[in-house]
């Protein structure tokens, strides 16, 4: 509190109409934003600056061609073992990314333009609950309805139908991973459907146009924003995932942030490697929330 | 007013589809009833497998409680049950007040490098997990700091700080300023008016940021395991060591005692914070 005697009665000064807004100025910025500010800077600031420099210490592997600069931990990343890791790791994102588009288009039109207002918090908390869950277990229970002897294989040799082999394959990560952030990408078409100014909808019909050219035309350029924003979360998200590609692909579908894990928890302890698949992904992510930042919510609403 | 207007909305059909009967079913709403099942398909997958007496085939072999007395008695379990909820509640009684404080800061303050200090805070909530994983490794390695239950603590507070500022901004969005100011005019000093004005009214948002925070706390693995060590283990790490080498009936009952704690916990949390939006409205 040596903080507040210090400072002036609670006028504040002009050129802070925040202040004045929210009442007094006299808890002062340093006991507001210190002990976070620090906390962020001490554990999230200088350790991402650590790896960015131990990125660039060589790690020469035995049996390696010795490579001078600094950028050998780089240059591995283009090797094409690791460049394969990198496409399957943008696969799988970007494949999540329009299954969860498409599938949760229709469920969040349906909320938020279909249903009465009243419901529409209750249906979409409904939606969105798992989420809650943990994210480890729903994994899980994937293997118990994937594997041979599972649920779905279960249900569809009853109906007289061929079994399924899809654990341990590209499209269990991607049943696991659209299943996980589904309900992210409802959440966000929601909250932008709901803006949707109905008028709009009605006039085009008015207008003569068919329910299909209304929907191209003015509902996906009205809520693009909320398409972009979902799409670009749901890719972030999945572009690091770790616990879906482990529990659902097996060995065959190594992705960039197991591949990171091994380099540093795994056999493979090659920590300087890691360093530099990690600033990769921060980058790839970075692009992302650049784009995110230009096209997320920037147009106006209606 | 606004309350009329939606009303009125409500009316107007919404689009082609709907000009049609009312009660007919459209295919969104075919579809939408296939998500939801979909949605909670694997948690009722789990629930049954649960108190299925035979979990490793696919059929039902009778109903038992079998896996939940074993899973009780184990110690292992239990162990990081409790680790897990130290690290939790840890976490998220330190994000909670650092996390109000940056919030308030946030919406009182200008300065310069706000925008990057605004960027920091909310970049917990964009980076991958791995990534802050790894950081916070080789920082802690770096400094050759003895890992533990503590270093876990440390590294979920980003996180949580995140989250809990994120929720209580939204909050603080839509006070009125002027009762805090009253308070001063009326001769509160600063700190009663932040504590019996300010606070109360942002309790709300606090408590649903704090059971967000609590939750993803309880949910974590990659960062847990990376700054763990050897010593500690989360329930999250437990589950995870168990379940890669195939299909664990206990795990099974674990899955159902988790889903309905953190779900009674999301649905709280959820309704709380569409509690502080419908007051908006």
């Amino acid at each position: 509190m040596s903080v507040s005697t210090k400072t002036s009665p609670p006028v504040p000064p002009q050129s802070q109409p925040d202040v004045r807004r929210l009442g007094s100025n006299l808890l002062g910025p340093a006991v507001l934003l210190g002990p976070a500010g620090l906390w962020l800077l001490l554990l999230l600031v200088v350790p991402t600056l650590v790896i960015f420099e131990l990125s660039l210490v060589p790690n020469i592997r035995p049996g390696d061609l010795v490579i001078p600069s600094g950028l050998g931990n780089y240059l591995r990343v283009f090797e094409s073992l690791n460049l394969q890791v990198m496409g399957r790791s943008l696969f799988f994102a970007i494949g999540t990314t329009l299954i969860c588009l498409s599938l949760g288009f229709p469920v969040a039109y349906w909320i938020a333009l279909m249903t009465p207002q009243r419901w529409r918090n209750l249906l979409l908390l409904g939606f969105i609950l798992p989420l809650w869950t943990s994210s480890l277990l729903r994994s899980y229970a994937w293997v118990t309805i994937l594997r041979p002897t599972g649920v779905l294989n279960l249900f569809l040799t009853s109906l007289g139908l061929p079994a399924l082999d899809l654990l341990n394959r590209s499209s269990a990560v991607l049943i696991g991973m659209s299943y996980s952030y589904l309900p992210y990408m409802v959440l966000i078409l929601y909250a932008s459907l709901e803006k949707l100014d109905r008028r709009l909808l009605e006039a085009s019909a008015d207008l003569g146009a068919n329910p299909i050219e209304t929907f191209w035309k003015v509902t996906v350029p009205q809520t693009f924003p909320g398409i972009a924003a979902g799409s670009l979360l749901v890719f972030i998200s999945s572009l690091g995932d770790f616990v879906d590609p482990e529990l659902l692909g097996g060995a065959s579908s190594m992705t960039v942030a197991r591949l990171i894990y091994n380099q540093f928890l795994g056999a493979t302890q090659n920590w300087g490697f890691g360093s530099a698949l990690s600033m990769v992904l921060i980058f790839l992510v970075s692009i992302a929330i650049a784009l995110l930042l230009k096209y997320g919510d920037t147009k106006p609403q209606g | 007013m606004t309350e009329t207007v939606s009303h009125e909305l409500e009316e107007i059909p919404v689009d082609m589809v709907q000009s049609k009967p009312k009660f007919q079913v459209s295919w969104q709403v075919v579809f939408s009833l296939v998500m939801f099942v979909f949605m909670y398909l694997p948690i009722v997958v789990l629930t049954v497998y649960s108190v299925n007496q035979s979990p490793y085939s696919a059929g039902w072999k009778g109903f038992t409680w079998d896996w939940y007395l074993k899973l009780f008695s184990d110690k292992r379990i239990l162990t990081a049950l409790q680790n897990s909820l130290t690290v939790a509640f840890s976490a998220v009684v330190i994000s909670a007040i650092f996390g109000t404080l940056l919030a308030v800061g946030l919406a009182r303050y200008r300065f310069p490098g706000k925008n990057l200090f605004l960027g920091i805070s909310y970049l917990p909530l964009i980076i991958p997990d791995i990534a802050i994983a790894v950081a916070t490794l080789v920082f802690l390695a770096a400094l050759q700091f003895r890992l533990s239950l503590w270093t876990i603590v440390a590294a979920h507070v980003v996180f949580c700080l995140a989250y809990i500022a994120l929720v209580v901004s939204t909050r603080l969005a839509d006070l009125n300023p002027h009762l805090e100011e009253a308070a001063l005019d009326l001769g509160a000093t600063p700190a009663e008016a932040f504590i019996k004005v300010l606070l109360p009214q942002l309790m709300p948002g606090i408590i649903s940021g704090c059971l967000l925070a609590f939750v993803l706390s309880m949910d974590d693995f990659l960062i847990a395991s990376f700054t763990s060590g050897t010593g500690a283990t989360t329930l999250p790490m437990e589950i995870f060591s168990r379940i890669r080498t195939g299909v664990k009936p206990d795990i099974n009952a674990l899955s159902v005692i988790l889903i309905l704690g953190s779900g009674t916990i999301g649905f709280i949390g959820q309704y709380l914070s569409n509690q502080g939006e419908q007051k908006k409205r």
